[in-house]
């Protein structure tokens, strides 16, 4: 099955070129780890996924480049198309001249409505391309004007267009400490439109990305392209192919259904997170080796103490004593409750390694069971240069502070009135806003009571 | 991409939008090595086949063939203009892009404003219409004048107003020049106050920018350049004397090295909407993240490091020191000191090889000695452009909406209060058509509201940060 990514704003085009890059630089590798036969059923499911075979036998990426102005998508297709190894489809993009300001009013109300002939054409044309089309791939941020407004109503088209294809936004949650000011208002706006039209938000903040090219990466002078590497690079050990039934019947035919599947049992539960180790520069890994018990501990306790990456980590937090029914609001504090984990092993002997440790029931809420909450996908091909590595998708409490603190400030702002002429004048009104923030409190209460 | 018109009105307006265009050209030059007509340069300059003539039908695409500036230059006596057509830039303005007459308005706002105004109308709008007709997609119009003098100031917010009822969707951006205190001219507060209120009502964004401060840095410059520390490293290329080639004096304001100042105000302002980088910001961005209540739309500019403006070449090392200069008060384009005063929103443009994590670095690094309104306690919009000024590897234009601006607001006002008390020169405004007592007092509330907003915030600065309360969800 295929998946259409639809890449919107700078952020989502910058983004989604990385992605398609390590995506296919992985496939190209011959660091398999595996049988020849298991390498190439691989790369043949990667291509079908997200390329297209054209003439000239260059790969072409199955996506839609959408922007308000024209430089960051000119310059993503060009360099896309210098590589040699992939491109993207000449046509397959919609610029306008102006940009939207940073105005999430200006994205949804104006450029939407007015530009949503030609885009869902463009999708339509991507869509028909696939044998089986498996579901929509947005990549946002909801800092902006495009990403974000327009962002939000191209999701909700998707959603009208193909009411039965699953659609999964990525969204990328600005450094705290602003890029664009008004921020807060336009994510408040766009995570409470997602909410109503997408299958799963999968969230990347850029702070944490950050302090993994910090101190894991060891890069000095940081620079967006770096920040978005590591994403790509954790967004690919999760979309590349895997297993995700029991063993030997292949790779999965319908990735985003298998996701949404083990990780959102319940539609007021949308938010997910993800963490990948381990990550380090790429010269260092030939003189590194990880155990695969060390790993999972690892992540498990990322995963409880609502780690950032895998340097720090809090090992004091602990799950609460199983059987002493405690009610959520007394639970230790720091302790990450979860509602679905999906643990994605890529690598040597994955089949061995134990995950007992992920089923224990005190890391879930209590109203489903630990096999229902808990899933696996052991693929023995390695990923990217890693002999071994292991993802984490989470749909828990890692988000929830975050997410509060972004309301804060919003409502902060919103209650001192400033800016909210800029919103006004393109459409959208305080009582917009009111019910905004009315469902992500409700968001935010959902996920407290985990 | 977008275009963007100026509009220079007036001595001082042309004389700065002269420099601007040619830092313009320069910039370009650099940046565009094979003399292709790009989007960049679309944005500031027509391409005209002048085959058949001067006026010839403009060129989309392709090698470039001649560069007309998208410019208007009004003003109502001779003299600058004609400079400006017989020296080094005469072929990147056609003659139906000027308007000018002979006698000048004799410094006074309603001359400007009332009978210019009413006389040229037509003509400015034709004029408007045709630059906008050239245009793909318009954007902005920037507007270069002086506030103390008479067409700048009085004719220059006379087609202020013009542009809001011809183009209500296209910003505006004002460039202003407030006089200082021994300003020669007399009337200076009267004709500063009148267009005041003018810039309070139909302006999207302002740039004010005072005399003193920018002769202040030109003075540093000077003082870094002859200091001799700088050694054999030093390069002057001279982009701070005049174009002429002849050094001014330091006793003699060096106008053409503060023009220059301004100019590279707006070449960096419009820097990333032109060209290339990892997180762009542009026009509109700055008006949508800088002004949170419409009349606070004054913006205090800073542009580090100096002798980038001086076209002196020193590799920099020192990276965070261009971060801290931006917030000094001798950097600042008004006599003003941010730092002390409460910021409503700043805005970080850097242009050259830095990255978001220096920008983060030092966003850290001076936040705690910064005041921010409770309500916008991380108010930062950034923007890295790739392209750096020319010569230099990096540099940074930082916009704060702070209430700093307040005291030369408050001494403008004292000023005219000064004058108008004593009905001093008053009649030389009220013998204009269409000039009333009511033109002057409305002039003068406007002014004083506008100072009691910065007033309310102010008082607000030292107050304990009370979060109001979030809403309830049942559970």
């Amino acid at each position: 099955m295929s998946i259409v990514t639809v890449q919107l704003g700078q952020c989502g085009n910058q983004i989604g070129h990385e992605v398609f890059n390590a995506l296919c630089s992985d496939i190209r590798g011959t660091h398999g780890l595996c049988s020849r036969k298991e390498n190439e059923s691989y790369q043949d499911s990667c291509k079908e996924r997200f390329f297209c075979e054209e003439e000239s036998g260059v790969p072409v990426a199955r996506a839609v480049l959408v922007d308000m102005e024209p430089k960051v998508i000119s310059q993503t297709l060009s360099t896309a198309a210098r590589s040699g190894h992939w491109k993207y489809h000449g046509r397959s993009h919609f610029c306008q001249k102006q940009g939207s300001g940073n105005n999430w009013a200006n994205g949804y109300s104006v450029h939407g409505p007015r530009h949503k002939e030609a885009i869902m054409n463009l999708v339509q044309k991507e869509a028909e391309k696939c044998d089986r089309l498996g579901g929509f791939f947005t990549i946002m941020s909801m800092a902006g004007g495009t990403g974000s407004g327009l962002g939000a109503f191209v999701t909700q088209c998707l959603r009208d267009a193909f009411p039965t294809s699953f659609i999964l936004n990525h969204v990328i949650w600005p450094y705290g400490t602003g890029e664009v000011i008004v921020q807060n208002y336009n994510s408040v706006l766009t995570l409470s439109h997602l909410y109503q039209s997408a299958d799963a938000l999968l969230v990347h903040e850029n702070d944490v990305v950050h302090k993994i090219c910090a101190q894991l990466m060891n890069i000095k002078q940081i620079s967006f392209r770096d920040v978005n590497q590591v994403i790509a690079h954790q967004l690919g050990s999760v979309f590349q192919p895997a297993h995700t039934a029991g063993g030997g019947s292949g790779y999965s035919r319908n990735p985003l259904g298998d996701l949404m599947e083990a990780l959102v049992p319940h539609p007021e539960f949308k938010v997910l997170g993800l963490r990948n180790i381990p990550q380090m520069p790429e010269n260092s890994l030939a003189y590194s080796t990880f155990s695969w018990p060390g790993l999972i501990k690892h992540l498990r306790q990322m995963l409880i103490a609502k780690a950032k990456m895998e340097e720090g980590i809090d090992w004091q937090v602990r799950p609460p004593q199983p059987g002493s029914c405690l009610p959520s609001a007394s639970k230790p504090l720091h302790f990450n409750t979860s509602l679905a984990n999906l643990v994605i092993l890529r690598g040597k002997d994955v089949h061995g390694v134990d995950l007992g440790s992920f089923q224990d029931p005190s890391l879930y809420t209590s109203w489903l069971k630990p096999q229902d909450a808990f899933s696996a996908w052991r693929t023995p091909r390695a990923f990217s240069k890693y002999e071994k590595s292991a993802s984490l998708v989470s749909n828990s409490q890692f988000l929830l502070q975050p997410l509060d603190s972004i309301v804060g400030k919003a409502w902060n702002m919103f209650a001192s009135k400033a800016y909210l002429h800029q919103y006004t004048k393109f459409g959208i009104q305080e009582e917009d806003f009111l019910d905004c923030f009315t469902t992500l409190e409700q968001v935010i209460s959902s996920y407290t009571n985990l | 991409m977008t275009q963007s018109v100026v509009v220079q009105v007036g001595q001082c307006g042309n004389q700065v939008g002269c420099r601007f265009w040619d830092l313009a050209l320069r910039e370009h030059a650099a940046v565009n090595k094979k003399g292709i007509y790009d989007e960049a340069l679309s944005s500031f300059f027509r391409n005209v086949d002048t085959r058949s003539g001067d006026y010839g039908p403009d060129i989309y695409k392709g090698k470039i063939c001649s560069l007309k500036a998208r410019a208007l230059l009004i003003d109502m006596e001779e003299g600058v203009v004609n400079e400006i057509l017989q020296g080094p830039l005469r072929d990147v303005f056609d003659s139906k892009q000027l308007i000018t007459d002979v006698s000048g308005s004799g410094n006074n706002w309603a001359v400007g404003h009332k009978i210019y105004g009413c006389q040229y109308r037509e003509n400015i709008v034709e004029k408007l219409r045709k630059t906008a007709e050239h245009c793909d997609c318009l954007q902005c119009f920037f507007i270069i004048h002086s506030m103390g003098g008479g067409t700048g100031s009085g004719l220059g917010t006379f087609v202020l107003n013009l542009l809001e009822e011809e183009f209500p969707e296209v910003y505006r951006f004002v460039t202003s020049v407030y006089p200082s205190g021994e300003d020669d001219v007399i009337t200076s507060p009267y004709n500063s106050v009148l267009a005041m209120k003018e810039l309070n009502e139909h302006a999207d964004c302002v740039l004010p920018i005072e005399n003193e401060s920018l002769f202040e840095i030109v003075n540093k410059i000077h003082q870094i350049i002859n200091s001799g520390k700088l050694g054999s490293t030093v390069k002057q290329k001279s982009l701070v004397t005049s174009s002429a080639g002849s050094a001014k004096t330091l006793q003699e304001k060096p106008f053409d090295a503060m023009n220059n100042i301004v100019a590279n105000l707006l070449l960096n302002l419009t820097s990333s909407a032109r060209f290339e980088g990892s997180l762009n910001m542009d026009l509109n961005e700055i008006s949508m993240n800088l002004v949170p209540f419409p009349r606070l739309h004054y913006l205090v500019s800073s542009l580090t490091p100096l002798y980038t403006l001086a076209d002196v070449n020193i590799p920099s090392r020192r990276l965070d020191q261009m971060f801290s200069d931006a917030f000094s008060r001798d950097h600042q384009l008004i006599q003003a000191d941010p730092k002390h005063s409460l910021y409503l929103a700043c805005a970080l443009l850097v242009r050259g090889n830095v990255q978001v994590s220096d920008l983060r670095r030092n966003i850290e690094r001076l936040k705690p000695s910064l005041h921010f309104v409770s309500w916008n306690q991380e108010g930062w919009k950034t923007g890295l452009c790739s392209v750096p000024p020319v010569g230099h590897s990096h540099s940074l234009l930082a916009l704060a909406n702070n209430t700093c601006v307040k005291p030369t607001f408050i001494e403008l006002k004292d000023r005219f209060v000064k004058l108008y008390k004593k009905k001093a020169h008053l009649h030389h405004y009220l013998q204009v058509d269409g000039m009333e007592q009511s033109s002057f007092s409305e002039a003068m509330s406007s002014l004083s509201d506008l100072i009691e907003e910065y007033n309310e915030l102010d008082a607000a600065k030292g107050e304990p940060r009370i979060d109001p309360s979030r809403l309830k969800i049942a559970v």
